[in-house]
């Protein structure tokens, strides 16, 4: 049996930045570089991520940050199924953040372990499955010594090695010795697709029973001994500061103990500590420091940004957008302008995207506990990498000695790319002297956020007398998501990233083509959200494209199919995948087109409208059925199909398209972040109003292509199409074109 | 203010985890918590939400907008469906209160059962009062309509309506055919 200390340990594997994977042993000085590792000083694990217990059991550890996109489940899969074991006899359990210092610069033994840009998947599928490959190797190398024969001749089947002539010995009796030999020195053979038993199975969330339990931790329910309670008033005021502060009544509230500034960015300052600047209520109990917190007297001085309004940025963004002076180019094929003068036909429209918040279930927090020379953060992340280096970098204390828990995060959308209130945690924790639980109430998550951009995408198109497109420009006015980050300030990201993207559709499938960009200043923080730049110019570049085809009555199906042309490869900066294939994208859109019937001819009144996307690898499309009456819409059906390559878990792509879709229609009918006078004008779920299940459709179907493709994510490519095909499918069924998000206020107005 | 549980506080003689006693009726107001008695000390104004996670440390029941607009701390305060973060402790006195900790008997709650079968959670930070909710509409209607079931007011960020929604009918049938 293992110790209970050595229980939760495992060895280490760590991706160097160059992305060269690095093995070595807990406490070894030297690391090796090796594509695998074997253990030494853990009597029963099997590289970092598999150990196995004498009775059988095999627990596989879970590197990534869990925000409801299944990787806790779906990457040990990767790994269980060259270990070559019976999925039931798995246990999962979360790893912590692997932070490890080498000869070669900070490392982790873990490989990525955050969560952004649907990379799990991809950036483990090779990984973790030759790690689990590893693993097996090591108990066929023990079974092969135990019985004097050559491995070569031995197999493995669910979880024991077999022997020619049928003798078996179990991983769990093989464990010991197998812990004991040297990692393999060559690549170990991965299984061939056709051998599969556990990816491409349908598999259940391994944490379903603790969740239906209420026994799942999350960040917001951890505690450290002795843990002292925050919250924060932060300023409403973008970029302002305290002018007076007086505490005197809030430290009268029983059980409050201190209160404390915290000091946000100055001004056009980066965003890597504090989000804004604020006042910390520090108490015995989450309830004082909130009572607390109602009696802080504060005036705020208010900083550079106190007429910013959102009717102001849209003025701004159509009058940059009408002068056309001084585009950031982002993309320039052919000639527009001569294509724009010979066009038979010329169309143009202009859409605007609010603002967005994440509105994480969970909202943002941190429980810490910072000492003279450790430190243990215990929170929901996104980026536990970048929370690291945060905490080292404002406490002085070396990475190795900073340790980070990961649980499961309620959500995600790229809220917690930002460790701001991580920073937070810190800062109130060194003040007082006392671990710190830092709660953030919704309120404070709807305020302080870094929010999806705000912008005007202006489409000007040109066609020839057959109606062949020939012409295409974008134009975006926006709020750049490229904003005081530091590292992306400083001229090496371009100043369009996260708004357009250069190779999106329909680039390189019409011969004259520009995008450019134009900067609209803005204070607001800003930040990823789920789908980033995808889901902000998809809507207009789906929208238009439906456009194009009433304006000149073309099948808005065929006119796309049209563009796609023959299936072939087009070069997509930013996507690891072999570009982007016009095919798939064409076979998500007529399996889309063919599941809502997109044919049939309705005469009730209902409409269908379609679109489709190419996201992070992924590729999805989706059409709507809706019908709007007495003012009122209905959505009758929700189709979503999607091409993410070979499918690891199809519960969970499904759970992904499904989930996407239902918060792709949620924030395209409701949702808008506004400012006036320099703050943001939302504070809860009521004037946040994130979809309940009497909106939502019934079911979303869900169609998944069979593909032996390269795998990709699947968190994200199921949002952006979304919005565009519900705005198609009320265009079709009311002749009334939203153009402006959220849909459903626009819709009120123009009905 | 640490609370007193009976183990704790309580003669030696009242400290075990069976039913409380006629004298300890007697002896103080109670707030009873998945059919444990407990003597909260404290703010009598504290949400029973700040109560049972930060005091307790049952943290199934979860924070999520702090003015009863997302349903994420639904509890069952006397069976019926209530958000723990706008009850006070001292309003939820003398009232049995059942949290997702206290559902299961000695098997898992059909709907526990059903959201595992469906697989409904995503991040899952919601579907405990979710299930709750789901609990108390099983509760009045052993038969619900999909019009009953949209009428639960629980928000889901992940999107899982659909899911939640076959996880509630599952639950219904075993429940109809006996399953307890």
């Amino acid at each position: 049996m293992i110790h209970g200390l050595s229980r939760r340990r495992f060895l280490f594997v760590g991706a160097t930045a160059a992305g060269a994977l690095l093995v070595g042993w807990r406490g070894a000085t030297a690391q090796q570089k090796l594509p695998y590792l074997g253990a030494r000083d853990e009597p029963q694990a099997l590289g970092a991520f598999v150990r196995i217990e004498s009775n059988g059991d095999i627990i596989i550890g879970a590197r990534a940050t869990e925000i409801g996109q299944g990787v806790k489940t779906s990457l040990p899969m990767l790994i269980a199924e060259e270990l070559d074991v019976d999925w039931n006899r798995v246990r999962v359990e979360q790893l912590p953040y692997g932070y490890v210092d080498t000869d070669k610069g900070p490392s982790n033994r873990y490989g990525g372990q955050g969560a952004g840009g649907s990379d799990n998947i991809p950036s483990a599928w090779k990984e973790l499955r030759e790690a689990g490959a590893a693993a097996r190797w090591l108990l066929v190398q023990a079974a092969a010594q135990r019985w004097n024969v050559d491995a070569a001749q031995l197999r493995t089947d669910s979880g024991a090695v077999i022997a020619p002539d049928s003798r078996r010995l179990s991983y769990g009796e093989l464990a010991a010795e197998a812990a004991a030999l040297d990692p393999p020195k060559d690549p170990v053979p991965l299984k061939s697709p056709e051998r599969f038993s556990i990816i491409g199975k349908p598999t259940r969330t391994v944490d379903a029973r603790e969740i239906v339990t209420g026994e799942a931790q999350y960040g917001i329910d951890s505690y450290l001994t002795d843990t002292l309670y925050a919250v924060m008033l932060r300023c409403p005021l973008l970029d302002g500061s305290i002018g007076t502060l007086d505490d005197k009544e809030a430290r009268k509230v029983a059980g409050v103990r201190d209160v404390v500034v915290v000091e946000g960015p100055k001004p056009d300052a980066p965003f890597d500590g504090a989000l804004a600047t604020g006042v910390a209520v520090i108490a015995d109990t989450t309830w004082a420091a909130l009572k607390g917190r109602e009696k802080l007297k504060v005036e705020w001085k208010p900083g550079p940004w106190t007429s910013e309004s959102s009717s102001a940025l849209a003025a701004r963004a159509n009058e940059l957008l009408d002068k056309n002076e001084n585009a950031v180019p982002v993309r320039n094929d052919g000639d527009f302008a001569k294509a724009r003068k010979q066009a038979a036909v010329r169309l143009d429209a202009r859409y605007e995207m609010p603002f967005l918040a994440h509105a994480t279930m969970e909202p943002p927090g941190a429980t810490i506990s910072v000492e003279k020379d450790k430190v243990v953060l215990i929170a929901s992340l996104q980026s536990p990498g970048s929370a690291s280096q945060l905490i080292s970098t404002l406490t002085g204390i070396p990475r190795k000695d900073i340790e980070i828990r990961l649980t499961r995060s309620g959500g995600g959308f790229g809220r917690r790319l930002k460790n701001d209130f991580v920073a937070e945690a810190v800062l109130i924790a060194k003040a007082v002297g006392k671990p710190i639980k830092l709660i953030w109430t919704r309120d404070d998550d709807l305020q302080h956020d870094f929010f999806r951009p705000f912008g005007v995408h202006a489409m000007s198109a040109a066609l020839d007398k057959k109606k062949k497109l020939t012409g295409w420009s974008h134009r975006c006015a926006a709020t750049p998501r490229n904003y005081r980050d530091r590292g992306m300030t400083e001229g090496k990201v371009p100043l369009y990233i996260g708004c357009v993207e250069p190779d999106d559709f329909p680039a390189g499938l019409v011969a004259n083509l520009e995008k450019s960009f134009f900067a609209v200043a803005s204070g607001m923080p800003r930040g990823w959200w789920r789908g980033p730049i995808h889901t902000f110019h998809a809507f207009a570049v789906q929208s238009f494209i439906d456009e194009i085809a009433v304006a000149t009555k073309q099948d808005a199906v065929q006119l796309r199919l049209d563009l796609l042309g023959p299936p072939r490869h087009l070069k997509y900066e930013g996507s690891d995948q072999p570009g982007f294939d016009t095919g798939r994208l064409a076979g998500v859109l007529q399996l889309a087109a063919d599941s809502i019937g997109w044919k049939d001819k309705r005469s009730d009144g209902h409409g269908v409208g379609i679109a489709c996307h190419f996201t992070f690898g992924g590729y999805a499309a989706h059409a709507f059925e809706v019908s709007v009456d007495k003012n009122e819409l209905i959505i009758h059906r929700a189709v979503c199909a999607v091409d993410v390559g070979r499918v690891v878990n199809p519960l969970g792509v499904e759970a992904q398209m499904m989930g996407a879709t239902i918060d792709g229609i949620s924030t395209a009918l409701n949702l808008a972040i506004t400012l006036k006078d320099g703050q943001v004008q939302q504070h809860n779920f009521p004037d946040y109003p994130l979809m309940r299940m009497a909106q939502a459709p019934q079911s979303v179907e869900v169609h998944i292509v069979e593909s032996t493709d390269e795998p990709s994510g699947a968190g994200e490519m199921g949002i952006p199409s979304a919005a565009p095909a519900l705005a198609n499918a009320i265009y079709a069924a009311t002749t009334v074109r939203v153009r402006k998000l959220p849909i459903l206020p626009e819709l009120k107005r123009m009905l | 203010m640490p609370d007193k549980h009976p183990s704790t506080s309580r003669p030696p003689a009242a400290a075990s985890t069976v039913a409380p006693t006629e004298r300890v009726e007697i002896r103080a107001s109670q707030l009873r918590i998945n059919g444990r008695p407990y003597y909260p000390a404290g703010d009598p104004d504290m949400p029973l939400l700040w109560y049972l996670r930060d005091e307790l440390r049952l943290t199934g029941t979860k924070f999520g907008c702090g003015v009863g607009a997302c349903g994420a701390c639904t509890v069952l305060i006397d069976g019926k469906a209530q958000r723990a973060c706008l009850m006070s402790v001292k309003a939820a006195m003398d009232h049995d209160v059942t949290t997702i900790e206290g559902l299961a008997g000695s098997e898992l709650h059909p709907l526990q059962r059903a959201w595992i079968e469906e697989d409904v959670a995503q991040c899952g930070y919601c579907q405990s009062g979710q299930i709750m909710a789901a609990a108390d509409l099983l509760k009045r209607n052993p038969n619900p309509s999909d019009d009953d079931i949209a009428r639960l007011p629980n928000l889901c960020r992940c999107g899982t309506y659909p899911r939640i929604r076959l996880a509630i009918k599952r639950a219904a049938q075993m429940l109809r055919e006996g399953v307890k």
